[in-house]
C-alpha cells in the first residue's frame, strides 16, 4: 500500500512463502482474532492486569509484523514495552484502534487484489 | 534449489497466537514435517509427555505457562531434556534471548520467522538430535543400565573436556595362536563368554567399556561420570577380571580346552573426554597421554610376564592399600622418558 499501512515487500514475501490462498485465510484469522486482543488491552488496563496487557500487546505486535503492518506493529510495541504508563499517558489505545482499522481495510484490499 | 530436504520429523508448535500457529504449521508442513500444536506451555508439556516428538518450536509469551517455564521443566525431565527446542518469538531485549539459550534452547529465531532460515535451523537441530540419540544408544550398549541412566540424568557432555580418570587396556595373551588352533565358532563363543565376564567386572566397579578390538578392550573410570576413587576402582576391576578368567579357565580345563591368560594396563591422569565420530558413527572416548600410557603398559605385560601393570599415578591412588611391586623405570614405545612401572600382585581386601 502506498500509504505505508502495509509494507508491500513483507506482504508479498509472506504470500510467496506460504501461498496466496493460505495468506487470505491467515488474514481472515487475524481479523477475527485482533478485536479480542484490542478488547483485552482495555480490559487488562481496567483490571490492572499488567501481564495480560503485555501479552495482548505482544501478540498484536507479532501479528502486525507478520503481515507487514509496520505502523500498527510500532504502536503495539510501544504498549508492550511501556505498559500501563504508555497507555494512560496519551490516547494510545484510541490511536492503536484507528490504525488497526486502517490496517484491516488495507489487508482486505490486498487479499482481494 | 538443489538443497537436500531435512528429514521428515514430528514437530510440536507451542504458541498462544492463532495466526502464529497457523503460519508456523503451514511453513513446516510445506517442508514435509508432521505438526501438532499447543496453545500454551502447559498443554505443550502434556503433549510432550504423552507422545514422542523430534523438536519443539516454542513461543515465550504465553498464558498459564510461558516458554521460560517450559524450558525449565524440560531441563528437569530426564526423558525430555535432550529434545531440541527452537524458540520463535518477538521477545524484546537481548537478555531474554540469552535467558532462552541459558535455559537450554538450541536456537532462537525472531518473529516473523523467515522460512528459509527456519528450514535450515530445523534441519541442523534434527541432525544434532539424531547424533545424540545415536550416542545414547552406543553408551547404553556399552554401559550398564545404571550408568546409562546416570549419564542421561547428568547430561551428555558434547565436545571434548578435560577430566581426571583412569584408563584400562586389556587383552588375551596368545590369542592369535589360540584362534588358529580352534574352529572359528569356538573362538566367537570364547570371546562372548570372555566379554560378558569382563564387562561385568568393569561395570561392577563403575567403569565404562568404550572400545573392543578383537580380544582387546578399553575401559574408562571417572568419565563420562566423575568418580572419586577411579584409580582404586580400575585396579579392583582388573583383579576381578583376573579372578573371573580363572573361573572361566576352570570350566575350560574341565572340557579339555586350553586356559587363557589376560594382560591389563592401567594409567591415571588427565584425559580429554568426549564424543567423537562422524554423522554415521559416534562414540564416547578419551584421548591423551594417559590413554597411550595405559595401552603401552598393557603391551608391556608380555615382556614383564605380569598380569596387571600400573603407572605411578595409579599406584599413588591406591594409597598403600594394595600390595604393588616396583618393576623399575621402563622405556615404553612413544614415551621420551622411561616410566616407572608397578605390578599389582594380588587381591587384598
Amino acid at each position: 500500500m502506498s500509504d505505508g499501512t502495509i509494507d508491500a515487500a513483507t506482504f508479498a514475501e509472506l504470500q510467496e512463502s506460504a501461498g496466496t490462498d493460505f495468506v487470505k485465510e491467515l488474514v481472515q484469522t487475524f481479523l477475527e482474532e485482533a478485536p479480542a486482543m484490542l478488547a483485552e488491552l482495555r480490559e487488562a488496563l481496567a483490571a490492572g492486569n499488567a501481564d495480560a496487557f503485555r501479552r495482548a500487546a505482544h501478540s498484536l505486535k507479532s501479528n502486525s509484523l507478520t503481515f507487514g503492518a509496520l505502523p500498527l506493529g510500532v504502536l503495539a510495541r510501544e504498549l508492550e514495552l511501556g505498559g500501563f504508563d504508555a497507555a494512560r499517558r496519551s490516547n494510545a489505545l484510541d490511536v492503536l484502534e484507528t490504525e488497526y482499522t486502517r490496517a484491516a481495510q488495507a489487508l482486505e484490499a490486498l487479499c482481494r487484489g | 534449489m538443489a538443497e537436500p530436504d531435512p528429514p521428515i520429523a514430528r514437530l510440536l508448535v507451542a504458541d498462544d497466537n492463532k495466526v502464529n500457529r497457523l503460519l508456523l504449521t503451514r511453513g513446516l508442513e510445506l517442508q514435509g514435517h508432521s505438526v501438532s500444536c499447543a496453545e500454551n506451555g502447559r498443554i505443550a508439556l502434556e503433549l510432550l509427555r504423552r507422545e514422542p516428538f523430534d523438536l519443539l518450536l516454542l513461543d515465550i509469551e504465553m498464558p498459564e505457562m510461558d516458554g521460560f517455564q517450559v524450558l525449565e521443566q524440560l531441563t528437569a525431565d530426564p526423558k525430555l531434556r535432550d529434545l531440541p527446542v527452537i524458540v520463535t518469538s518477538s521477545l524484546e531485549g537481548l537478555d531474554n534471548i540469552v535467558r532462552c539459550i541459558e535455559l537450554g534452547a538450541e536456537d532462537y529465531l525472531p518473529k516473523p520467522v523467515n522460512a528459509v532460515l527456519l528450514k535450515a535451523r530445523i534441519g541442523a537441530s534434527l541432525e544434532k538430535k539424531r547424533l545424540r540419540d545415536l550416542q545414547k544408544e552406543l553408551v547404553r550398549r556399552f554401559a550398564t543400565s545404571e550408568v546409562a541412566q546416570d549419564l542421561e540424568q547428568s547430561g551428555f557432555a558434547l565436545g571434548g573436556r578435560h577430566v581426571r580418570g583412569s584408563v584400562m587396556f586389556s587383552d588375551i595373551r596368545g590369542f592369535t595362536a589360540l584362534v588358529e588352533s580352534q574352529p572359528p565358532e569356538e573362538t566367537i563363543e570364547l570371546l562372548n563368554a570372555y566379554y560378558a565376564l569382563m564387562f561385568d567386572a568393569i561395570n561392577d566397579h563403575g567403569g565404562v567399556v568404550n572400545q573392543m578390538i578383537g580380544d582387546g578392550l578399553m575401559a574408562i573410570f571417572g568419565a563420562p561420570l566423575p568418580m572419586v576413587d577411579h584409580g582404586v576402582a580400575a585396579v579392583r576391576a582388573a583383579l576381578e577380571m583376573v579372578e573371573k578368567v580363572g573361573l572361566l579357565n576352570t570350566r575350560r580345563l574341565a572340557i579339555a580346552k586350553p586356559a587363557i591368560r589376560i594382560g591389563v594396563g592401567i594409567a591415571t591422569g588427565e584425559l580429554v573426554a568426549g564424543y567423537t565420530g562422524t554423522q554415521k558413527r559416534a562414540t564416547y572416548t578419551c584421548i591423551g597421554d594417559t590413554v597411550n600410557l595405559a595401552a603401552r603398559l598393557e603391551e608391556h605385560t608380555k615382556t614383564a610376564h605380569r598380569t596387571i601393570l600400573i603407572d605411578s599415578a595409579t599406584r599413588d591412588a591406591l594409597g598403600g592399600h594394595m600390595p604393588v611391586e616396583l618393576l623399575g623405570a621402563v622405556s615404553l614405545r612413544g614415551k621420551a622418558l622411561p616410566v616407572e612401572v608397578y605390578a599389582v600382585s594380588g587381591p587384598i581386601a
